[in-house]
């Protein structure tokens, strides 16, 4: 039974009518009077220019501490018993499947002024008044380290799963050491499942929208939350849509850097 | 060997606190949830269910559950509709921009929620859709199509199509052989994208914000409560979301394809 092109067509026509079209005229709307105008405003003026360094800088330390805390956990999910690895997936996957909102919501209660943190920080007497923890950076970078976390484990937890086990013990039976096992075999051929798990946080950074609207109480400015804004409050489609061009850009230029530097990953 | 089983240990403590940083947000809206103070305080002076109660006698709260509910097996329905021959186009076929087919399928995937919602509002308000629920269905099937695609094209992969030219041989028509060979042996994968696609638009807020409207989606309800006022009914109503989100992992787990093939 040899399937033709035909039965992709219901799927194509609802992508074109109600994914790629609406993008594209939202785009166009950035080019009105046939000037670049809205796009000089995005990147010319110092305030904007500013959001879009806060949104990389936000993403880069986001994708940094996510790899820190992804790396031990891939590992060790990809090194333990089939047992305890089915436990660690659960520990990964229920909260990457529980609402974003939910977890927002949690954090709040846990980082706020009277929030848990404080209340215990300052029932032991490490502190005497409330350390501010919500509606800043520290925040949104909890938030987003959190929801994005799940993305990083998965593909070096697949990366170290692909490691014959034979080369670390023939290592260990001639002698290496534990830590230079991990520099010279583990890390080497996990490069991959690190690359494309850093490029996965840092491109869902950039357009994050409801932690840092949530957890920055307005004080942490991201490109998703100015484009929001722009439409909602501002009503100015032609800026929202410059906003956005250049997001989208950003993120198609990285995926395409991307795939140039890595092998393609055998899932596809 | 033993500085080894050091190393060991010390990973298994690092994990263990990464563990706890994973789950303690979802851990500690259960003790809120049943807090007898009224307003947020923990550790909670009593237990009640007083929350929970007020999220039952709020007709505004039921009405966005329902919503959600229906908003999520329609997009689940129509989402494995479009994208079950999706994938079996994108499979089995070879057809000219077969490749390009396939990244504009997983766009949806790579494109920031943020402008997929601004784009299907600036559309919706045109066509007079924004406010509808099969308006918010549409959208949400956009953002589900890649999980169905993923999941079937793996089922697809591992399909041995033997058992399909073993049924033409004996007789069976096409139409027979896709009804009782292969839709029968790809049900793990059909079960894991129709739930995957029911929790993608059920969690699913960006687009929600945008396009329900006065008719509030549960997510948005919560967006919009967070916004005004931190009660502990959003403590509730986490917790039932947690609970449901656990059951659709379980169905996972029990009758779809494994958890760890879906995740990728």
């Amino acid at each position: 039974m040899t399937t033709r092109a035909w039965p992709a067509l219901p799927a194509l026509i609802l992508l074109l009518v109600f994914f790629l079209f609406p993008v594209v005229r939202m785009l166009g709307f950035s080019l009105e009077g046939g000037t670049f105008d809205w796009y000089a405003k995005a990147l010319g003026e110092g305030l904007y220019l500013r959001v879009f360094w806060n949104t990389f800088e936000i993403a880069l330390l986001v994708t940094v501490f996510c790899l820190l805390l992804g790396y031990p956990l891939g590992f060790l999910m990809a090194t333990t018993t089939p047992g305890w690895a089915t436990l660690g997936f659960i520990f990964v996957l229920l909260p990457l499947w529980t609402s974003v909102l939910v977890r927002t919501y949690a954090w709040m209660v846990l980082l706020g002024r009277n929030g848990v943190f404080n209340r215990l920080l300052m029932e032991a007497g490490l502190t005497t008044d409330p350390i501010p923890l919500l509606h800043n950076f520290t925040g949104v970078l909890i938030g987003m380290v959190h929801v994005l976390l799940p993305y990083m484990v998965l593909p070096i937890y697949g990366a170290v799963r692909r490691i014959d086990p034979a080369i670390p013990a023939a290592a260990a039976g001639l002698g290496a050491s534990g830590g230079r096992i991990f520099w010279r075999i583990y890390l080497p051929l996990t490069l991959n499942g690190i690359f494309a798990g850093s490029v996965l946080v840092f491109v869902l950074s950039l357009g994050f929208f409801i932690t840092p609207a949530l957890l920055g109480g307005g004080r942490v400015m991201m490109i998703a939350v100015l484009i929001e804004q722009q439409v909602r409050e501002a009503l100015n489609w032609p800026f929202a849509a410059a906003l956005s061009a250049v997001l989208l850009v950003a993120t198609f230029a990285i995926y395409a850097l991307a795939q140039r530097f890595s092998q393609p990953e055998t899932t596809r | 060997m033993n500085s080894k089983g050091n190393t060991r240990r010390l990973l298994v403590a690092a994990c263990a606190l990464i563990y706890f940083f994973l789950m303690l947000p979802l851990l500690v809206v259960f003790p809120i949830s049943l807090s007898s103070a009224p307003y947020m305080q923990f550790p909670p002076p009593g237990l009640s269910w007083q929350w929970y109660e007020r999220y039952l006698d709020d007709p505004q709260w039921i009405d966005a559950t329902w919503r959600s509910l229906y908003v999520g097996g329609a997009t689940a329905a129509l989402a494995l509709a479009l994208g079950v021959p999706l994938a079996f186009a994108l499979v089995r076929s070879r057809f000219p921009g077969r490749a390009l087919l396939d990244r504009l399928a997983l766009a949806p995937l790579i494109v920031p929620t943020i402008i997929l919602s601004v784009a299907t509002y600036g559309l919706f308000a045109k066509l007079k859709l924004v406010g509808t629920w099969y308006g918010l269905v549409v959208a949400h099937t956009v953002l589900a199509l890649p999980f169905v695609v993923l999941v079937l094209a793996a089922g697809l992969r591992d399909f041995d199509r033997a058992l399909e030219q073993a049924a033409a041989g004996l007789g069976a028509s096409r139409w027979q052989t896709l009804r009782r060979i292969t839709l029968p042996m790809l049900r793990p994968s059909l079960v894991s994208a129709g739930l995957l696609a029911f929790i993608s638009s059920f969690d699913e807020v960006v687009v929600a914000l945008f396009l329900a409207g006065a008719n509030m989606t549960l997510p948005k309800k919560m967006f919009d409560n967070i916004m005004m006022e931190i009660d502990p009914t959003i403590a509730a109503v986490s917790v039932i979301q947690i609970l449901l989100v656990s059951v659709v992992l379980i169905l996972i787990g029990r009758f779809g394809r494994g958890l760890r093939d879906s995740a990728r």
